[in-house]
């Protein structure tokens, strides 16, 4: 079975693991209780973080609407190939919308954005009391939800390594696992 | 008892007028004075929402002019509780055990048109600093307008103790930004 192209299956991991790090991050940060050093610099480094899977992901979507992504299993029945392209649709969607939530929260709060502590990222809504309590349930739900298809999208990636034993998952896999039967 | 308190009390506000037929009303909605620092790099900008300001100002002699402003630190809101809960704290304002920053000032010289430059003593947590800063005096709709910045480094006063000396996460520079409308 034809494998995901390198750009494609460097970005997917990278994503990955960003977007672990950042989840992880921001539930590591918010249960500091009060302010401290420690927990203005996580929230810094969220940030960060949660800008860099902007731009990978607009990368990433770059890639995809030039390259066709290799063809699933022969075997697998229409109903999943629909599922599956509907939730990697959602996927693509929330690369986005959380991290622009999390920068609009940020905005909001009265906090710009400095890159990495060097670039003063662009202020187009000014500190709003209202809103950002507003953009924090957002930021805060879309994050449950994509914890939530992520569950999903890897659940499914290890029934068809496991169950179906139909390599679909191998093909976006860092190294190639050759298949046992020739 | 009561007429004659009410009346003792006008007695004095009389006096006072009279003794200091300059000092201008401030319009504390149309005054701010605020906070400027760098967070991690972040530019924060904090209002301090209670402070009182006392200009003594006539244009024909602007030498003779005083300036007090005192500030309750309190007040200070970074636009979320929690944080100022924290600067309100011990390490920070201290604002416990030193509810007022003030400034005194202790000359007004001109320096051109529309221009002063103050000096004057500034009282944060507890420590005094003799500072120098321009003034800007504008005319806007009747009213006088007051503006200025002072630069001073927040160390020197002990603002941010302990593990909060650490620059790199609040920059040592703290811009106390200004601007005073008081009636002509």
């Amino acid at each position: 079975m034809r494998r995901y192209t390198l750009p494609a299956i460097v970005l997917h991991w990278l994503i990955a693991i960003t977007i672990i790090g950042t989840f992880t991050l921001g539930l590591v940060m918010t249960d500091i209780p009060g302010i401290t050093p420690t927990k203005l610099r996580y929230y810094n480094w969220h940030k960060w973080a949660g800008v860099t899977v902007l731009l990978l992901a607009a990368l990433r979507l770059l890639w995809r609407l030039f390259n066709h992504p290799p063809q699933y299993a022969d075997e697998m029945p229409a109903w999943q190939r629909g599922a599956a392209h509907g939730l990697h649709w959602l996927l693509y969607l929330l690369m986005f919308g959380v991290p622009v939530s999390g920068y609009l929260y940020s905005l909001a709060a009265g906090f710009p954005i400095v890159y990495f502590g060097v670039l003063e990222l662009p202020v187009f809504i000014s500190p709003d009391p209202a809103l950002k309590v507003t953009l924090l349930a957002v930021h805060y739900w879309l994050n449950m939800l994509l914890a939530a298809l992520v569950g999903l999208h890897v659940l499914a990636a290890f029934k068809h390594l496991l169950v179906d034993r139909d390599g679909v998952m191998q093909r976006m896999l860092p190294i190639s696992i050759r298949k046992e039967n020739p | 008892m009561k007429p004659l308190k009410s009346l003792l009390l006008a007695g004095l506000v009389l006096a006072s007028a009279a003794s200091n037929a300059a000092v201008l009303k401030t319009d504390p909605a149309r005054s701010s004075v605020a906070a400027v620092f760098k967070q991690m790099n972040v530019p924060v900008e904090a209002p301090f929402r209670s402070f009182t300001a006392q200009i003594d100002y006539d244009a024909a002699k602007p030498a003779a002019s005083k300036a007090s402003v005192e500030i309750n630190t309190a007040s200070f809101d970074i636009g979320d509780a929690m944080y100022n809960k924290e600067v309100a704290k011990k390490e920070w304002f201290n604002s416990a055990q030193f509810p007022k920053a003030t400034f005194v000032s202790t000359a007004i010289a001109p320096a051109g048109a529309g221009k002063l430059n103050v000096s004057g003593k500034l009282t944060l947590k507890g420590k005094s600093a003799n500072v120098t800063f321009p003034l800007t005096v504008k005319a806007d709709g009747g009213k006088q307008v007051f503006e200025g910045q002072l630069p001073i480094k927040r160390l020197a006063f002990n603002i941010g103790e302990g593990e909060w000396k650490d620059t790199s996460m609040v920059a040592d520079e703290v811009v106390i930004k200004f601007r005073i409308t008081a009636a002509q």
